[in-house]
């Protein structure tokens, strides 16, 4: 049992870290709710005076909000299927017995290790380059028409590089789940005779639900919030502008604060509604 | 017959996983490969995987014209830092709610993970500001204490999953023969935490090396990582493959290697316990 003693020593002990992700917390947030309802332009006149919510109206109203809006979901939605059909197939293929499966491992997981400006810069020229990119030269190979990636396809491209870089994420998870099933049930279905498609169906699938759920709601937060995936790309252009690219324009390039902090509130609260549902996972399971 | 069957499928899953792990390294294997060719080769058409005469050219054309070692100085340097300052903010934290837990314990777990949720975009204004106000925009100083604050979510949940896994009788073993909370925390509580705070470092280097929005938008000349001198290759000049290459494996190589160190700390660090 903890004494008196302890107790206020365990306080003192987690106070360094609690006040400083409170400031962490509070001070920006608060300071963009504030810009969020001025009329704040640095470069053009400085701080203008309130504007109620006209900085919020106007950033959903402006000709580049659905757009934005839409390259995100397409982007989230696109990886999300990706990483994670790709990600279950591959755990259920590296779970099975192999010879140098540690070293097909570290293949696999290996892009998760590359910086992102990395990644997409080696994507950019040596893959998708029209004329001297290796797909160039494939295309090239089988005599079709070698195409721009990232001007005529941009958004299949941004998806193919995000892809190949949360692919191993959700492969290692997926994979310490489902080698946490019990194998003496895999085994008592297999003498069952059952076959390989509804042994997936009906054990692995339902097994891996919660791994899954998490594997979503985990890379949905850090989705939402790429950024030099698109900075080094096309720079916003050809439709990858997302909800985040569109806030870092409004914000650190054209200098309209308030309408940048607006959009920034609306992206808080997006993702705020992905983390709640991600918290109520996490903490069922600090319980057990 | 059932042993011949297992030797078949086990070839068969060997060859198709080999096959796949290959294809998904491919990019890697290839910067490399490019980074030791002429520029000339780097885009020739058949591309050569190996057959190609090996220099060392590009890297010492990096190293000369872009002082690389500035940027890697300054990647280690926010890396290390931030992980440094991080744990020690953190030990103690997840010390005390993992041995002295109380009826808030969890909540202020799940607070601190959603301090993680938050996107950077929405702060990226104030930080910014804040950050000319003191004086510490592009400089190391500012990184590190930003990577460290986004970082200390995650540093203080893996820690505690660790400290979790302690046995609490070696504790109280150990204040029955008139341990101090000193000498607890000193001979009996570190050397088994060493592990747990190890891996916790590993991961968070990995992480604080690899952060792209801070570090892009924090910096410019003085304190820019890796990460941005990389970034400064997106407009491309002339014939570049090879020494892209070249930069990204610099970049990249260290990493690498500690990543597949800490592969299986990976999983427990980034899903907060969540999956195990």
């Amino acid at each position: 049992m903890a004494t008196k003693a302890s107790r206020s020593a365990a306080r003192l002990m987690m106070a360094p870290a609690v006040i400083l992700l409170l400031g962490w917390m509070l001070v920006p947030l608060t300071m963009t709710l504030w810009f969020s309802f001025r009329k704040y332009l640095p470069l053009r006149g400085g701080d203008l005076g309130w504007a109620g919510f006209d900085n919020y109206t106007r950033f959903v109203t402006s000709s580049a909000f659905w757009p934005s809006v839409m390259a995100t979901l397409t982007v989230v939605g696109g990886v999300l299927i990706i990483t994670v059909c790709l990600g279950v197939l591959l755990a259920i293929l590296l779970d099975q017995p192999m010879w140098g499966q540690g070293v097909v491992r570290i293949l696999v997981i290996a892009p998760f290790f590359v910086m992102p400006t990395v990644s997409a810069l080696v994507w950019k020229n040596m893959f998708m380059d029209p004329t001297n990119g290796l797909f160039a030269h494939l295309f090239k190979f089988f005599g079709a028409e070698p195409i721009a990636w990232l001007s005529q396809a941009s958004m299949p491209s941004i998806i193919m590089i995000v892809s190949w870089q949360w692919l191993p994420f959700a492969t290692l998870i997926l994979l310490t789940a489902i080698q946490s099933l019990d194998s003496e049930q895999l085994e008592a279905s297999e003498i069952d005779g059952a076959p390989p498609l509804k042994r997936f169906w009906f054990i692995i699938l339902p097994h891996l639900g919660r791994a899954i759920t998490v594997v979503i709601l985990i890379q949905t937060i850090f989705l939402l919030s790429i950024f030099a995936e698109i900075f080094v790309t096309t720079g916003g252009a050809f439709g990858t502008k997302t909800l985040t690219y569109l806030i870092f324009q409004r914000v650190l390039e054209s200098q309209n604060i308030g309408l940048g902090s607006a959009g920034g509130v609306y992206a808080i609260i997006l993702a705020n509604i992905v983390a709640i549902f991600l918290m109520r996972i996490v903490g069922k399971n600090l319980d057990n | 017959m059932a042993r011949s069957v297992n030797t078949q499928r086990k070839a068969l899953n060997t060859a198709v996983a080999w096959a796949i792990g290959l294809l998904i390294f491919f990019p890697i294997l290839w910067t490399i490969l490019t980074s030791f060719k002429t520029e000339g080769q780097a885009i020739s058409d058949p591309p050569v995987l190996f057959m190609f005469d090996w220099t060392l050219e590009n890297y010492s054309v990096v190293l000369e014209r872009s002082n690389y070692a500035r940027f890697l100085w300054n990647s280690i340097f926010i890396a290390v830092g931030s992980t440094i300052l991080g744990i020690i903010i953190a030990v103690p934290a997840a010390w005390s709610m993992a041995f002295v837990p109380s009826h808030r314990t969890k909540d202020i777990l799940l607070w601190m993970l959603s301090t993680k949720m938050l996107p950077a975009v929405g702060v990226l204004y104030p930080i910014y500001l804040l950050f000319i106000k003191m004086g510490i925009l592009d400089s190391r100083v500012g990184l590190v204490i930003v990577l460290m604050l986004i970082n200390l979510p995650i540093i203080i949940w893996m820690l505690y999953t660790y400290f979790k896994e302690i046995p609490g009788e070696i504790l109280e073993a150990a204040r029955m023969d008139g341990a101090s909370l000193k000498e607890e925390v000193l001979y009996v509580l570190t050397p088994m935490a060493i592990p747990g705070i190890a891996s916790t470092v590993l991961l968070n280097i990995i992480l604080a090396w690899n952060e792209a929005f801070w570090t892009l938008n924090l910096t410019a000349a003085k304190a820019a990582p890796l990460t941005a001198f990389i970034a400064s290759y997106s407009s491309p000049e002339g014939l570049f493959f090879a020494k892209l290459s070249a930069a990204s494996t610099m970049a990249i190589a260290p990493i690498l290697i500690l990543g597949w160190f800490s592969q299986k700390q990976l999983v427990r660090g980034l899903t907060f316990g969540a999956v195990k």
